[in-house]
């Protein structure tokens, strides 16, 4: 009995599937598999700075004066439009500041904060514990400020993309008209007014103008000279630090703890093998 | 509830003996994973995925204790709290990727050992119960997967939380109230966190309770083995402890290897990215994925895209999603044939590789766009999906040859030879 139930069941679930089947060949072969679109066509993948960043691979660090630049051009440039709402200035130690030079770094930014003898909204000069004020009072006036886009908090960028710290690098370092002759393939791709060309971005054109724009827009503290590839990568490394701060003791730890289980398993392999020795005399196969 | 000739328990000092006439937990220890349970002594390393899913459980279990410790359900406060374990709280970030990734591995652990169940036949008799709860473990687990992947409340947790909610709807007449009562409200959103919160934390106790019935089911026939002829005397048998706890100790350290390497080194390789994007109800992503441990049964979803004799396609989706592991619950009724492991049956073991390569298809077709040309391929699959268990497997299991069975474990073992001179064992 239950023989017949499952094959009217089989039966029933396969006619179903294959009568959309059916139907989906149809519209393909009477319309074809969907034609090319700009989308597709533009598109390019993001890519590392040559040579790669130093935080990639097992055993990558990051490299503290390359953070510091980074902040740098975070706080020059980005900071106009970007919060990083979960990084405090005391966390900036990990790039190698001293206390006072956190206290300090801490002072130059305003957060909002309470007037105390009215009671009334004002802003303050930073603490070692308070996170990076948001540029904008909140969503509305940033997306007002911005064409209608709200720029998004930073913090988790590197790790909100897929090959997050290449992507921030190659989009901010990527503007630039499409290439002429896939624009002449497709000549109804218009850039919107208002919006920005990027081949990197998921659609293509975003609100965000381009916004390293110069060789020297920033002058580095260490004398690195300040080309726009040079400022992408630096600030893209610092993201990817934003993002996840934890990355080296991550790294260090699975490195021991690694070789750690190695061992263990190579002795648990060895007395596995004196445990069974006796019974495998003899043995066939 | 064993084997004759299974060692007997000796409480070894004063203590012990005391313990034994109170509460005898070492005696029951030792006869459930110590030396008083004679287990077959062929099983291949096949066998190790039950231990280890015992053990991922664990671990999930620890971690998830941990993490809760740090947590707050409230949409507004659970992007941050977690952000908050990354960053702040001590080895938080550990907790946090071993938790994540513990769960695709307690995943990639239980499809091995189901799928050992398929080659093996381990479903068949005596050992029906067995895999009975197995497949309500399987549910459980799935349950409990979705609804802790929402907690991070990232953006595919609150849009897989509205979709999978939202298959509810597909059910004539009751459907939409069904979904606005699993969410507590229109969307998800606070309710819908609370009580996925407070479901995740509890789930993980229940599949304790039910792994209990399954290792108790399990020790009344006892495992099955490669050779799938059941154990006859004393000869065919090793007891557990030593040889299996080593066996499955050396297994837990490869385990460990390369699940080390996945939290150090990769631990966001098997998430989302959009993940790490706070919810945002009023924006939609590009592609709503699940986690990857469902894409095949999220390709059968997909599948129906048109409206078969009046059922209206989502519904089709629906019922086939679950239905495809509902028709676990009975495998052990359609597969009659008598002979167990697939080494012996050459038919039913090329289905079943097709089989395997049907659901890798599934798997690559759920992870996929919803475009063509994956939704025809997973159409294709899906039949296969059903056309292997309702009717391929009842119908070859009458009919096919298979070969000829050894006869004893230890003949299989030692050969001919070894099968007269008993003493072989040592
Ligand atoms: C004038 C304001 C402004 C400045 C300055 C600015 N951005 Fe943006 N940014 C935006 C806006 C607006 C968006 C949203 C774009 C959209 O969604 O169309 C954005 C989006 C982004 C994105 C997300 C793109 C995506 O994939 O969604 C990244 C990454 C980014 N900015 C990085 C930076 C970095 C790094 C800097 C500093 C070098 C910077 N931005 C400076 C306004 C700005
Ligand atoms: C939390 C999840 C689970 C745990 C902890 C668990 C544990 C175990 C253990 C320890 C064994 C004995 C060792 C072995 O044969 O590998 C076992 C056997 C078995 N399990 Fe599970 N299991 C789980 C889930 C499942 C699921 C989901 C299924 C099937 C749908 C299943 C089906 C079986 C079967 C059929 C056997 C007997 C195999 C044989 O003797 O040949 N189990 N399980």
């Amino acid at each position: 009995m239950i023989r017949y139930i499952s094959l009217f069941l089989g039966l029933a679930f396969t006619a179903a599937v294959l009568w959309a089947f059916g139907n989906g060949a149809f519209v393909a072969a009477t319309q074809g598999l969907g034609e090319k679109t700009a989308d597709g066509v533009f598109h390019a993948h993001p890519h590392a700075p040559e040579g790669g960043f130093s935080f990639e691979g097992p055993v990558g660090r990051f490299d503290r004066q390359q953070l510091q630049r980074g902040y740098q051009v975070y706080k020059e440039v980005c900071s106009a439009c970007h919060s990083l709402k979960f990084v405090a200035f005391r966390d900036l130690a990990q790039l190698g500041y001293n206390e006072a030079e956190i206290k300090a770094e801490a002072a130059s930014w305003q957060v909002p904060g309470i007037d105390p003898n009215t009671g009334e909204a004002t802003t303050r000069a930073g603490l070692p514990t308070d996170h990076f004020p948001s540029p904008f009072p909140n969503a509305v006036a940033a997306a007002a400020a911005n064409n209608n886009a709200v720029p998004p908090d930073l913090s988790l960028m590197t790790k909100a993309r897929h090959e997050g710290p290449a992507y921030v690098y190659s989009l901010i370092s990527g503007y630039g008209a499409p290439d002429p002759a896939l624009r002449a393939e497709f000549p109804e791709f218009e850039t919107p007014t208002g919006l920005y060309f990027n081949k990197y971005f998921a659609t293509l054109n975003l609100a965000m103008a381009p916004p390293l724009t110069a060789t020297g827009q920033v002058s580095f503290a260490d004398g690195t000279e300040a080309t726009i590839p040079q400022m992408a990568a630096d600030v893209a490394a610092f993201l990817a630090w934003t993002a996840e701060p934890t990355l080296e003791q991550r790294k260090q730890t699975g490195v021991w703890f690694l070789g750690f289980m190695i061992f263990v398993t190579l002795l648990a392999f060895l007395s596995k093998k004196q445990v069974w020795s006796a019974l495998h005399t003899g043995r066939k196969d | 509830m064993s084997f004759p000739w299974a060692n007997q328990y000796q409480p070894q000092n004063g203590f012990m003996k005391w313990m034994d006439e109170k509460l005898p937990l070492p005696r029951l220890v030792y006869n459930a994973i110590g030396a008083g349970y004679p287990v077959p002594r062929n099983l291949n390393y096949m066998w190790n995925f039950g231990v280890l899913a015992g053990f991922c459980l664990v671990l999930q279990i620890v971690t998830g204790v941990v993490l809760a410790m740090h947590y707050a359900s409230d949409a507004s406060l659970a992007f941050g709290k977690i952000e908050h374990i990354m960053r702040d709280v001590n080895w938080g970030w550990l907790m946090r990727y071993a938790h994540a990734n513990g769960a695709s591995f307690f995943f990639l652990v239980i499809y091995l050992h189901i799928f050992r169940g398929f080659y093996y036949s381990s479903y068949k008799a005596p050992r029906e119960m067995i895999w009975l709860l197995g497949v309500v473990i399987f549910l459980l687990m799935m349950a409990t997967g979705f609804m802790g992947y929402v907690l991070p409340w990232g953006q595919m947790s609150f849009w897989a939380a509205q979709v999978i909610t939202g298959l509810f709807e597909a059910i004539p007449l009751v459907g939409a109230p069904i979904k606005t009562w699993l969410l507590g409200g229109f969307a998800p959103d606070d309710a819908t966190l609370n009580r996925f919160f407070s479901l995740h934390y509890l789930l993980p106790f229940v599949i304790v309770g039910v792994v209990i019935l399954h290792v108790w089911a399990l020790h009344i026939p006892g495992s099955s083995n490669p050779t799938g002829v059941e154990v006859k005397s004393e000869s065919d048998t090793v007891p557990f402890h030593p040889y299996y706890t080593a066996k499955d100790g050396f297994g837990l350290g490869v385990f460990m290897i390369l699940f080390t390497i996945m939290v150090f080194f990769l631990p966001n390789a098997l998430g989302h990215p959009d993940n790490y994007i706070e919810a945002n109800p009023l924006s939609t992503p590009a592609h709503i994925v699940p986690e990857w441990y469902f894409w095949p049964f999220y390709a059968i979803l997909r599948a129906f895209t048109y409206d078969f004799l009046f059922v209206p396609a989502k519904l089709l989706g629906v019922i086939a999603m679950f239905g495809s592991i509902l028709i676990w619950f009975i495998l052990p009724w359609l597969d009659k044939s008598p002979v167990r492991s697939a080494n012996y049956r050459p038919t039913y073991r090329m289905f079943f590789w097709i089989l395997m390569v049907d659901m890798a298809v599934l798997f690559w077709c759920g992870g996929a766009p919803a475009q063509e040309p994956y939704v025809m391929i997973s159409q294709i699959a899906t039949a296969y999906y059903f056309m292997h268990f309702l009717v391929i497997v009842p119908f070859i299991s009458r009919s096919e040859k298979t070969a000829p069975l050894p006869k004893s474990i230890t003949d299989a073992v030692l050969g001919q030879a070894g099968a007269t001179a008993k003493g072989a064992r040592a």
